[in-house]
């Protein structure tokens, strides 16, 4: 196995570890606008995509890339805006 | 030069990640949400210009243009989408999510091919991405054609529904162990593709009241295959945010399997709530059991008298839109002095939260909004329970019957209230199957109709006393 995937591995667990940290205890009132702007995070995925759409050489490839900067960008940008428009309803 | 811009690029994704990090923790209390919320989306945009400057990045119309497309598309998701459909909309961006993480390791795992050469780790990682990006996909879109009222949301199973998953499985493993041996593209297509049916296979015999537990498992496996995605094309950012995502959505799968008293492998693989149809209303020993109704009139008038109140909200109230009646009758009783107090079962609705939004939507303050353990100790000393779509949340035979399904489920103890008074459209047992003995207590009146339509006429009749 190479280093890099061992630095990765480890990498990995650690965020991982601070994650459970970070989001312990969150109260019920926010349960949904924590999943929605954690699912918007999740659409990090376009950073990847936008590395294998970058090249111009292969058309398949650049496709790929191309179908999945679009997914991850609606993941994106519907994510935060939809968790925006929740907290904002959430009044005292 | 050439080490400063991509020494930049990676400084933008360390103050990316760190933004992730804050705005996540700030999303856990109500005075910091918004504003993590939108810390985590200037994080976000620091990564995407960053990675702009990428020297291997050189097809910028098209990036862009892909860029512009999905922002535009889910501007207007975001703006139209209406509260109540929230579950949905949640479920259909996980799987919009994990499509995204799947088809980054499938192309990046392509170009491998294309050089020549496929090392093992890249091999492996890829595999991973696509094997939970493409549950994550299809899963997540069973989930949204389910909520969404597209498929029954009854659990679906083919006969032989276990071998059939143990043989896809097999399949998957023995394409993945030919891929390790030699690299193809049409092996990685095979598994790509039992990939997508294995996440079609695991959300449809799941019933919709599971929701909750399928959206939260969806939103952390969404996180998963980004640092999936990110181990194929080693990157760090990638790897690090999905780690996080894939912590929340864990914790928050958690918190619903422990608010129904389930396992996960329970609320994955049992099928729950297709199983009786229960036809309700039938005691032990045969004979017809009674119940009391009462009318808007009635019912208004044990509320408008009451000292306190505490409404009960479940997936009733979402499906009929209630949310605004309900706060209509809370204000009125309000000024008649009454105390009204809103308690929420961790579990009710569709997705963990759901009444949370709904009740927000129509301006409810949330300190009003009780969580069970705050408010199951206040029961006793309250006048009237008055229960609006909810059913298996409030049925004591969680309690008291240890031959129930759903025994050991925490429940919000409305029993122990003075009078309960329940909206729901007819005795039909809810989606646990099983009977409710609370509506057949003394204590007990039932108010049937629909649940906005009940709300409604319960105000007007409290305007009129």
């Amino acid at each position: 196995m190479s280093e890099t995937l061992i630095g990765a591995l480890f990498v990995f667990v650690l965020a991982s570890f601070a994650g459970f940290e970070v989001i312990t205890k969150v109260p019920p009132t926010l349960h949904t606008p924590l999943m929605s702007g954690a699912n918007a995070i999740s659409g990090i995925a376009v950073i990847g995509a936008m590395v294998v759409a970058g090249p111009k050489d292969n058309n398949f490839i650049v496709i790929m890339g191309l179908v999945a900067i679009t997914l991850a960008m609606i993941n994106v940008v519907g994510g935060f805006m939809v968790t925006d428009r929740m907290l904002q309803m959430f009044k005292k | 030069m050439e080490t400063f811009l991509p020494s930049t690029i990676q400084l933008s994704y360390i103050v990316a990640t760190g933004l992730f990090f804050l705005g996540l923790k700030k999303l856990g209390s109500p005075a910091t949400a918004r504003q993590g919320n939108t810390w985590a989306s200037i994080g976000m945009l620091i990564a995407v210009v960053a990675t702009l400057l990428d020297t291997g990045v050189v097809n910028y119309p098209m990036i862009l243009g892909a860029i512009a497309l999905g922002s535009v598309i889910g501007f207007i998701a975001a703006k139209k989408v209406e509260m109540t459909q929230m579950p949905q909309m949640v479920g259909l961006l996980n799987g919009l999510g994990g499509a995204a993480s799947a088809l980054v390791a499938i192309a990046e795992f392509y170009r491998l091919l294309l050089e020549g050469s496929v090392p093992i780790p890249a091999t492996v990682t890829a595999i991973l991405g696509s094997l939970i990006g493409g549950i994550t996909f299809t899963g997540s879109f069973v989930a949204f054609a389910k909520l969404q009222g597209l498929i029954g949301g009854k659990p679906m199973s083919l006969p032989g529904q276990k071998l059939i998953n143990i043989f896809l499985l097999g399949l998957f493993l023995a394409g993945s162990v030919a891929l390790l041996i030699s690299p193809s593209s049409n092996i990685f297509l095979v598994i790509t593709g039992i990939s997508l049916i294995l996440g079609l296979f695991l959300v449809l015999p799941i019933g919709g009241g599971d929701m909750p537990v399928v959206i939260s498992l969806l939103n952390s496996l969404s996180g998963l295959a980004a640092s999936a995605a990110g181990f194929v094309v080693m990157n760090n950012i990638l790897i690090v945010a999905g780690a996080l995502v894939g912590a929340s959505g864990i914790i928050l799968t958690v918190i619903m399997c422990k608010g129904m008293n389930r396992t996960l492998t329970n609320v994955l693989f049992s099928a729950f709530g297709g199983g009786a149809t229960g036809s309700g209303g039938v005691a032990a020993d045969g004979t017809e059991k009674s119940y009391r109704q009462v009318d808007a009139e009635t019912g208004a008038m044990m509320l408008g008298y009451a000292r306190s109140v505490v409404v009960v909200p479940g997936y009733g109230m979402a499906v009929a839109q209630a949310q605004h009646s309900v706060r209509e009758l809370a204000d009125q009783l309000a000024t008649r002095g009454v105390e009204v107090k809103y308690a929420i079962h961790p579990v009710a609705g569709r997705m963990p939260g759901h009444m949370n939004v709904l009740l927000a939507e129509a301006n409810v303050p949330y300190s009003q909004l009780y969580d069970m353990d705050d408010i199951n100790g206040e029961f006793d000393r309250t006048d009237v329970a008055l229960v609006i779509g909810a059913n298996d949340v409030v049925n004591p035979d969680a309690k008291e019957d240890s031959n129930s399904p759903i025994y050991g489920m925490p429940i919000l103890e409305v029993d122990k209230a003075k009078n309960t008074i329940v909206i729901k459209r007819s005795m039909k047992p809810g989606y646990a199957g099983i009977d409710n003995q609370l509506f057949y207590r003394d204590k007990t009146a039932m108010y049937f109709g629909n649940a906005k339509e009940a709300v409604a006429d319960l105000v007007s009749e409290v305007k009129q006393l």
